[in-house]
Parts: structure tokens; C-alpha cells; sequence
């Protein structure tokens, strides 16, 4: 039989219900199958310090890693779930690791103190600096939260104030490698599986609402603002986190927290994780950032080859790793004739 | 202090006098006519960075972010030619850069944006992702350093009004307003520039008259990337070929096309004008570190208070091209 009038069927496995994350459950084995992807994730990052013990290098990676997914998580959600695209993933970690150091260093705070603080203080500032862009869309967004980190990194060099060019040092440092590590892993999961929750609520739904048509939420008599406020601070939130993170991780704060990187990777390992799926930037950045790591002895190339990877992925596979593995493995796939 | 160990440690952004050259800073305050002067250098300066980043959104509407990049490219090719291969001829060396700075922005459309034509976000990241690949790919094939250099066109300076200006700058204007009165004649009296404009007025009205829209948005990113080579050869002589102008750049050329209204080529002159002086005058009675501070304030506010830009009425017609 020729393959022309042949096509190929998917069909959804039996225990999803109409909806995307409703299941009728009615053995023990499609318990597993729900939960086997999650338990093997969970399972997995925690296990994975314990895995690379004999790789102290990598054990550093992995809390990059994080600190990276973090941000992809934060860049999805506003992103794929409120339709506003940040391109300035490091407006939050420059916020967030700048204000840890004045806690921490200025104020002599303790590390348990100066993050949490940090991470508070920090997403109410970057919501209220962003609050007078929130009425913008599209590209026009994007724009100005480009200019954002650039901004501020000027100003900081123009003032010389916060150290100027060479940042606040001397902050303290985690007191051992597992607290380091489980820190940011344990922050990640509570995140991932926060937002998760989060989106699947009805303010995740007015959320969506606000993304695909704005002004019938304005017209179901909801303040578009608010919600979109709401939003921005949520994610500012988790990016003044890891910002925080990273900057009692290197001990340093400087002009660097609000680099080109902490916006661009994110971006990168949301496009090729899959957008709107919130594990997809985990993935994304769980490939992303060993591979340049691996990459590292090329310098700059590395730059070059994971903006090669971005833009294939943009080009060819916009859809992502993670919505690919996801159709494959809730649905049979079979040949029939047309 | 940033080497300690970054895993993916950051591009610093260095503060660069690009375009300024060795220009003596401005010893100021009083001396109005150097302001002038260098106001409207610096302003033609920027119009001729940011022409080429109006036009190809205007007609395709595709925001280009490899501009800043292209423009670096052409500097480079350029040099290239006059230094690496056998040593052609200066305004040889320059015309075919130029021209195969335009072909690079023509392939890049025909093989990967006409893919995500219409996706704004996706075009952004993706032309983000070439620009950033080329300036990283250039920097890592050895553009380092202050040694890339272009010589002027005609050495020396005159005195015009006690200002000292050398005559790249001369020419910088020259070429400027010449640039600008031949892209007029091209696009009113020339039968593909009026394919552009009806384009960019009104895409599906100008599909239905026979015009491919496909065929326009390569040539006006061909047109595009030929004026970021084209400003790069007229602008480089002034400093030296470095990446991280790259990325300046394309700051100002987003600085210019915002507060005109993307889109608007009234605007861009007005924009370019606004900014170009605006920056001269924080150079002269603060600082230079000023300068991009100023840039990139401009855009946030022009955003705020009216996102379209000063010329940007996205309906009316005539702003386009």
C-alpha cells in the first residue's frame, strides 16, 4: 500500500477526560503513569548533588542550572500565560542581587534574613518601576524591559553609587555546599509546582483572559491592570530570588547581575523547553546551560551555538521539547487509510 | 572581578566612545556654536544608524535586532577586504561590503524569517539570536581589541566657526542628506520603491495590485542591511571597529525608531534630531557617561506618555516610508 493515502491518527489515551489535566483514574497503573514523569523529575533533581558528588564542577552547574530555570519559569509565565513578553529576565536578578547586598553587607543582616527580604523588596520595586509600562503589549513591552537593565546599569556607572563598576563584595556565603544546593533545587520544585497550581486557578484563567482578549476582561468588569500587576509580581518575585541566590553564591554584587545572559538564556531554554508548559523551561534550561558549560573552552562560540540552537528551535520546532514529549506520550499514534 | 567564575559570564557592556573618535571632549559653556555644530553631526550620525532599522520595519514590519550587528559586519568585511585579501581599492572594498551586508540581510529573510513572518516575539528573539550570534561569532574570529580601524576618507580637519572638524565628519553630513534625497527619489519615482511604499501603506490592498509581499520584504531588508553597512563604512573611520558597539548601535537605532514612531521616516529625523542634541547637551554640561542614559530614558518616556511615537499615527498612511 503506498504511503500517499495512508495518514497518520492520533488518538488521546482513554483516562483523559475532554480537558487538558483531568483523568479518570481507575487502576494503580495509570496512577503511575500520571505520576511516573513527576516522581522521575522530583526524584531526579534531588538525587542529582548526590549523583555528581564525584564531579564537584558539575555540583556548581546544577545550582546555575536552577537559578536559570527559575527564570525561564518566570519569563513562561508572564510570557505564555499573561502575554507579556520581558525581555529583561535580569532586571529582576540585578534587583534582587543589589538588594541583598545592602542587606547583607550594608545593613549586616544574616543570609536567612537578607534573601527572603530581598526577594520581597525587590519584586515590589521591580513591579512599581514596571507598574507605569503595564498599559503596553506586544512589542512595545518588550522593548522597554530591554532598556530596563541597560538603564540601570548605566546610571550605576554613571553615579558610581552600589560600588559603581565594581560592585558590593564581601556578602556572605552559604554555610555549606548541601544547604547551597538544596536551597535553590527545593525553591525551584516549590516554584514549578506552585505555578503550576497557580495558572490552573481562576485567576490563571482571567490571567490567559488578559493575554488572548484584554478588553473583554475590562468588559467582564475586572481591572486588566491589577491582574497584570499581579502577574508582573509574581514573576519579579521568583527573579529577585534567584538574583538574590546568585549573589550570596558568588559572594559579589555587581553590574554583571543585570547581564545580557540572565535575560537571553531563559528566553533560549523556554523557546526550546516549550513554551506555556512551565517543566518545558526547566527542561529548556536542564539542557541549556550544561551544554555551555561543556562548551566553555570555545569562548564566545558558545554564544554563537546556542543562538543557532534558539533560532532553529524558532524556526523549525516551535513548539518545544517538552509539548512534543507531552503528544507523545498522552496519545497512540497509528497509520490509517484516507 | 567578573572573571570569578560565571558560568556563561556576561559581555561587560563597555562604555565607548564609538563615534566620537578622539575628538577632544567638548570644553564647554559658552561655546554655543560647537554645540550646534556637533548637535547636528551627531544627529545626522544617528538617523543614518537608524535608517536602516525604520525602513525594514516599516515595510515588512519585521523589527530587525541583527541591525547593530550588521552594521559591525560591514565594518569588518571592509576591513577585511583592505587588510586580509589581496588589498583592493578603498571605495571598492567599501561598495562591496556594502553590497554583501545587503545580501546577508536578503538570505537571512528569505531562509529564516519568512518562516515566522507575523510572529512578533518570535521574529525579535530570532533576529536577536542572528545578531547576537554574529557579533559573539565576530568577537570569537578575533574582533578584539581597538586595532580594527578604517581609514578616513580624506584625512585632515577645517575650521568652520572656530570649531575643529575633520572632514569624515564633513562627509558624514553630506552623505547623509544625500542618502535621504535619494531613498526620497527611490520610493516616489521608481516603480519596486513604490512597491515598498504601497507595501507598507496597506499590505493586502498592494497584494491584490500584484506586488509580492514576500519579494518586498526581502529587498527592503536587502535596502535595510545595505544602509547598516553603509553607515558603518562612513561611520567606523571615526573610532575603531569593537563588538560592543554592536550593541549600542542597535540601542540608538531603537531609541530613534520609538520616539519618531516605529515605522515613521518623518519621525526618525525629528527623533534623531531630538536625541542627537539632547546627548550632545548632557555631553557638554554633565557628562559623557551620560550619553546612553539619555537614549535609553528617552525611550522609556517616550513609551509611557505615548507609545506610538511622536510621528507614529500607525492608521494615517503617509508616515510610512
Amino acid at each position: 500500500m503506498d504511503k500517499q493515502s495512508m495518514r497518520k491518527e492520533r488518538i488521546d489515551r482513554g483516562l483523559k477526560v475532554r480537558t487538558e489535566g483531568i483523568y479518570a483514574i481507575s487502576s494503580s497503573r495509570e496512577i503511575l503513569y500520571l505520576l511516573g514523569p513527576r516522581l522521575l523529575l522530583i526524584g531526579g533533581i534531588i538525587l542529582l548533588p548526590f549523583i555528581l558528588e564525584l564531579a564537584p564542577y558539575w555540583k556548581r552547574v546544577v545550582n546555575i542550572m536552577c537559578v536559570y530555570a527559575l527564570l525561564a519559569l518566570s519569563f513562561d509565565f508572564l510570557a505564555n500565560y499573561v502575554g507579556l513578553v520581558c525581555l529583561g529576565g535580569s532586571f529582576f536578578t540585578g534587583v534582587g542581587g543589589y538588594l541583598t547586598a545592602i542587606f547583607n553587607v550594608n545593613l549586616g543582616l544574616p543570609i536567612y534574613l537578607s534573601i527572603p527580604l530581598a526577594t520581597v523588596g525587590g519584586a515590589v520595586l521591580c513591579t512599581a518601576l514596571l507598574l507605569p509600562c503595564l498599559p503596553l503589549r506586544g512589542v512595545y513591552f518588550a522593548i522597554i524591559t530591554l532598556m530596563y537593565p541597560l538603564l540601570l546599569t548605566r546610571v550605576i556607572e554613571a553615579l558610581d553609587i552600589l560600588g559603581g563598576t565594581n560592585g558590593i563584595t564581601g556578602l556572605d556565603s552559604f554555610p555549606n555546599g548541601y544547604v547551597e544546593q538544596y536551597a535553590i533545587i527545593i525553591m525551584m520544585l516549590v516554584f514549578l509546582f506552585g505555578m503550576r497550581r497557580f495558572v490552573n486557578q481562576d485567576i490563571g484563567l482571567v490571567l490567559r483572559g488578559v493575554k488572548d482578549n484584554d478588553q473583554s476582561v475590562r468588559a467582564s468588569g475586572i481591572n486588566v491592570t491589577h491582574m497584570k500587576l499581579l502577574a508582573v509580581f509574581v514573576a519579579s518575585f521568583i527573579g529577585c530570588f534567584s538574583g538574590a541566590y546568585v549573589a550570596h553564591l558568588y559572594m559579589w554584587a555587581g553590574i554583571s547581575l543585570f547581564a545580557l545572559d540572565f535575560s537571553i538564556i531563559p528566553i533560549a531554554s523556554v523557546v526550546i523547553g516549550g513554551g506555556g508548559t512551565l517543566v518545558g523551561a526547566l527542561i529548556g534550561s536542564f539542557i541549556l546551560v550544561p551544554l555551555s558549560e561543556i562548551l566553555r573552552a570555545f569562548g564566545s562560540f558558545r554564544i554563537v551555538i546556542y543562538c543557532a540552537v534558539l533560532t532553529g528551535f524558532i524556526v523549525f520546532k516551535s513548539e518545544g521539547i517538552m509539548v512534543y514529549l507531552q503528544r507523545k506520550y498522552h496519545q497512540f499514534e497509528r497509520w490509517v487509510k484516507v | 572581578m567578573s572573571e570569578k567564575g560565571w558560568p556563561g559570564h556576561p559581555p561587560q557592556w563597555v562604555e565607548l566612545c564609538w563615534w566620537r573618535g578622539q575628538r577632544e571632549p567638548l570644553k564647554i559653556k559658552g561655546a554655543d556654536v560647537e554645540i550646534l555644530i556637533y548637535g547636528i553631526i551627531n544627529s545626522i550620525t544617528l538617523s543614518l544608524l537608524s535608517l536602516g532599522f525604520a525602513l525594514v520595519y516599516s515595510i515588512s514590519r519585521v523589527p530587525n535586532f541583527a541591525h547593530g550587528a550588521l552594521y559591525i559586519m560591514a565594518g569588518y568585511i571592509t576591513w577585511l577586504f583592505l587588510n586580509k585579501f589581496i588589498a583592493f581599492p578603498y571605495p571598492f572594498a567599501i561598495v562591496l561590503a556594502i553590497a554583501l551586508t545587503g545580501i546577508i540581510g536578503a538570505l537571512m529573510y528569505r531562509f529564516i524569517l519568512i518562516r515566522i513572518r507575523g510572529m512578533e516575539i518570535s521574529e525579535i528573539i530570532a533576529t536577536y539570536a542572528i545578531g547576537l550570534a554574529i557579533l559573539e561569532g565576530l568577537r570569537w574570529g578575533g574582533l578584539r581589541g581597538m586595532t580594527f580601524t578604517l581609514p578616513p576618507f580624506v584625512a585632515g580637519s577645517v575650521k568652520i566657526f572656530g570649531a575643529n572638524i575633520d572632514y569624515q565628519r564633513i562627509i558624514i553630513v553630506g552623505s547623509g542628506i544625500l542618502i535621504f534625497v535619494l531613498l526620497y527619489l527611490f520610493t516616489h519615482f521608481n516603480k519596486i520603491g513604490l512597491a515598498l511604499r504601497g507595501i507598507a501603506q496597506d499590505e493586502r490592498a498592494a497584494m491584490m495590485l500584484g506586488i509580492d509581499s514576500d519579494m518586498t520584504a526581502i529587498i527592503s531588508l536587502a535596502i535595510g542591511s545595505g544602509l547598516a553597512g553603509f553607515a558603518a563604512v562612513l561611520l567606523l573611520p571615526l573610532g575603531s571597529i569593537i563588538v560592543e558597539a554592536g550593541y549600542n548601535v542597535l540601542i540608538f537605532a531603537i531609541a530613534v525608531c520609538v520616539i519618531g514612531g516605529l515605522g515613521s521616516w518623518g519621525g526618525t529625523v525629528v527623533a534623531s534630531f531630538i536625541i542627537g542634541f539632547a546627548q550632545i547637551l548632557t555631553e557638554a554640561f554633565l557628562s559623557s557617561h551620560y550619553q546612553m542614559v539619555v537614549a535609553l530614558l528617552a525611550i522609556i518616556i517616550t513609551l509611557l506618555i505615548k507609545p506610538s511615537g511622536i510621528f507614529g499615527k500607525q492608521k494615517e498612511l503617509e508616515e510610512r516610508v
